[in-house]
């Protein structure tokens, strides 16, 4: 890399950080960010926070849990406390087997690669195929901490339209001979098939054959994340792509959205050649997954009713969404849309023409409620006529509230936009989403 | 070693919460190790009761953003009759409102870039483009767009074509109902430090500011290795003289109290300008008056334990 930056420290003259010329080309958009300091407010009670992607644990039996959890290390504490295989526990990847049939996945329990949520599994996804310079492809929108992974590997990101029935095949085709015609090699399909985060939307069942088929003439990979396919509102599931093309999909799971975040359990299932690569480079970067954890993700399983759970979540997250859509009907100025999710945690908003959403975010903030910019889920730029709103954390009473105060936000900004006229600022550098813990 | 116990205050709602959790936990370690005790509060609803039920000796505000700076803590803490440390809420309201500070100083014979102040109403009702013409006119470009009250560099910028000036205002108003342009000043940046001392207010040396991508911005000021600073500022003795009186002139003429930071530009004719003070300067890992204090030879936990007893004598 060619170094940048001030002459090292002397007296006199500081850089406050000795090691500036030692970075990673791949370090140098890890900077402070105005956008990302806002978020510090949302924590706090006052702000009805839109902007997190926290799920809602109230209803997890805390008390038979803790109880389990301590029986696990009075008698396999000795087990749990130890190191494990990078591959993960046995019994948990049978179990994990259980829970991807109930989405159509036929998996063997040796190809799966349990890791630290499935965030660790997408990185690895990402270190063994991704050169620098390679691309991705990804929904616009697509996930930021993908977004974030890739950038890290100096991966570029193409993305590829989106309508409310998911990832357009159209677009898909356009996109992969855009890349060819430049001389671009790629390496996956990057998609979030089910209640899409942040856009909402679930790929429809044709399209899903139709984009395994064009992945599949182009010789492109396809990484499916899937953390949110088992929280349909009405129980409704969709058939993996995994499910229907065994070989060309590495499939991403989580306990994080149908059990629990904080134990940071996620799992990779991957073509056999595919998961001994997954598993070499785990290896390297944790050693193996957290063996508490993984031993109170299958004592849960394996004690609790936990497809009762799941549709207890299921009955949370659709008061939410309704509270959120019956709100936004109500308050919000003409000129807006939004997606109606059937399942997830994320409602998509476009705002009328004129109104940054990045721009309005200070004012938001100002008037206690947050939300974050569609410009954070794009790499190239776009979105900043959008804007996710959660509504998997926050009380239905609270999310109409919260609505009610981003309508207002909005009609001062419209009053801004006539007065200035359309806008579009720079764009900013650092992070632009809040940190995992904000609700 | 101290036997005080104070509070900290820190966080707060403002845009500038982050900050000030930093520069709460940093004061908060500084003051421990200089023997006194600390306990960190968040200015949340539970802090009046808190005031009156534990009573610290003094109360410490790191709060940055309009609480802290605007003078609406302060105003409590006098209420309750808890001795703090800095300025009174009535020369925090001066400081704050950068227009207010700027005619305080230019009033005395100080000079400041030439400036105007427009709330958004203004542009609703006389047209936009009019009025940002007019401003141009009088200002020049590039300029230099801030919001009439704030700090940590948000939603400022230099506006340098006018076709960039629709979306800075935009920017600029997202922070604040009112902007404050004013004519870009070219020069050495310098943050200067004023301690109240027995003999009155001193100036410590001034830090130069050299940003790495030529703006002081939010990403500039938190982000180690982006700036580079010069401890301290490479003047001669002439400008290092000049800029040490206007920061005390500053820290005079507004009623400041104890501690302030004021910012100001030497142009390369040698006229010092000043461009606004703070009254809750920020402590973080990389503020400039911890940078000043260490310049000159002091440390940040001594001189705040100094100021707190200053403020317990003020109650007595």
């Amino acid at each position: 890399m060619t170094s940048v930056g001030p002459p090292p420290d002397r007296p006199g003259n500081r850089s406050l950080d000795p090691h500036l010329r030692r970075y990673a080309a791949r370090a140098a958009g890890m900077t402070a960010s105005e956008v990302r300091a806002l978020f510090a407010v949302a924590s706090r009670p006052e702000v009805v926070s839109l902007a997190g992607g926290m799920p809602n644990l109230t209803a997890l039996p805390l008390d038979s849990l803790s109880g389990e959890i301590a029986d696990l290390v009075r008698a396999d504490g000795l087990v749990a406390l130890q190191y494990g295989s990078a591959h993960g526990l046995p019994e948990l990847r049978d179990q994990i087997c259980e829970v991807m049939a109930l989405e159509g996945v036929r998996g063997h329990p040796d190809d799966v690669v349990v890791t630290v949520g499935s965030q660790m599994a997408l990185d690895m996804v990402t270190r063994i195929f991704c050169d620098p310079g390679d691309v991705v492809l990804a929904e616009g929108p697509s996930y930021v901490g993908a977004l974030g992974t890739f950038t890290a590997y100096q991966a570029g990101v193409v993305h590829v339209a989106m309508d409310e029935h998911g990832l357009v095949p159209e677009a898909l085709r356009e996109a992969l001979a855009a890349c060819t015609a430049a001389g671009k090699r790629v390496k996956f399909l990057y998609t979030i098939p089910n209640f899409h985060n942040p856009a909402g939307v679930t790929l429809s069942v044709p399209r899903r054959a139709e984009v395994l088929e064009i992945c599949a003439r182009h010789g492109v990979l396809i990484v499916e994340d899937n953390p949110y396919g088992l929280l349909g509102f009405d129980g409704q599931t969709y058939p993996a792509l995994r499910s229907m093309d065994p070989d060309n999909v590495v499939y991403l799971g989580s306990f994080s959205k149908t059990f629990a975040a904080g134990l940071r359990v996620g799992w990779a299932l991957a073509p056999h050649a595919v998961r001994e690569k997954l598993m070499l480079a785990a290896e390297s970067a944790t050693l193996c997954p957290p063996t508490l954890n993984q031993m109170i993700v299958s004592r849960y399983l394996a004690t609790h009713d936990w497809r009762g759970q799941i549709k207890s979540f299921q009955l949370a997250y659709r008061d939410r969404r309704d509270a959120m859509i019956a709100a936004l009907e109500q308050y919000l100025p003409k000129g807006c849309s939004w997606t109606v999710p059937d399942g997830g945690f994320f409602v998509w908003l476009t705002v009328p023409a004129g109104v940054d959403t990045k721009a309005m975010l200070p004012r938001a903030v100002t008037a206690r409620v947050a939300y974050v910019s569609g410009t954070g889920f794009y790499a190239d730029g776009l979105g900043s006529r959008q804007m996710r709103l959660s509504f998997c954390y926050p009380t239905p009473e609270r999310i109409t509230e919260g609505v009610r105060r981003l309508a207002a936000v909005l009609s001062d900004e419209l009053e801004l936009a006539a007065t200035f006229g359309p806008v579009s600022l720079r764009p900013g550098s650092g992070p632009q989403v809040p940190s995992p813990d904000t609700a | 070693m101290s036997d005080r116990w104070v509070a900290v205050l820190s966080g707060g709602l403002s845009h500038e919460r982050d900050v000030s959790l930093r520069s709460g936990r940093r004061l908060s370690a500084a003051l421990r190790s200089a023997g006194v005790t600390v306990e960190e509060w968040d200015a949340d609803a539970s802090l009046l009761a808190r005031l009156r039920e534990q009573r610290p000796d003094a109360v410490v505000v790191a709060l940055h953003g309009g609480e802290g700076e605007g003078g609406s803590v302060q105003t409590v803490l006098e209420m309750l009759d808890v001795p703090y440390v800095g300025a009174d809420s009535h020369a925090c309201r001066r400081a704050w409102d950068k227009p207010t500070a700027k005619t305080e100083l230019v009033r005395a014979g100080l000079a400041t870039p030439e400036w105007v102040v427009l709330p958004h109403a203004t542009f609703r009702e006389l047209g936009a483009q009019p009025v940002l013409t007019a401003m141009v006119d009088r200002l020049g470009l590039p300029l230099m767009l801030k919001p009439e009250q704030g700090g940590s560099a948000l939603g400022a910028q230099v506006v340098r074509d006018a076709a960039d000036l629709p979306a800075a205002m935009v920017g600029c108003l997202a922070y604040s109902e009112t902007v404050l342009a004013e004519r870009f000043v070219a020069g050495v940046e310098v943050a200067v430090t004023v301690i109240d001392g027995p003999d009155g207010p001193e100036a410590l040396p001034a830090v130069e500011i050299v940003p790495e991508r030529g703006v002081y911005d939010y990403t500039a000021r938190y982000t180690a290795g982006l700036t580079t600073f010069h401890t301290p500022a490479r003047l001669d003795a002439q400008s290092a003289a000049a800029v040490a009186d206007l920061a005390v002139a500053a820290h005079r003429l507004l009623g400041l109290r104890d501690v302030s930071r004021t910012d100001a530009i030497v142009a390369p004719d040698g006229t010092v300008y000043f461009l606004e003070v703070n009254s809750s300067p920020g402590l973080t890992e990389t503020s400039l008056l911890p940078m000043a204090i260490e310049v000159a030879g002091r440390s940040l936990g001594d001189i705040y334990a100094g100021l707190i007893e200053r403020a317990v004598d003020r109650a007595r």
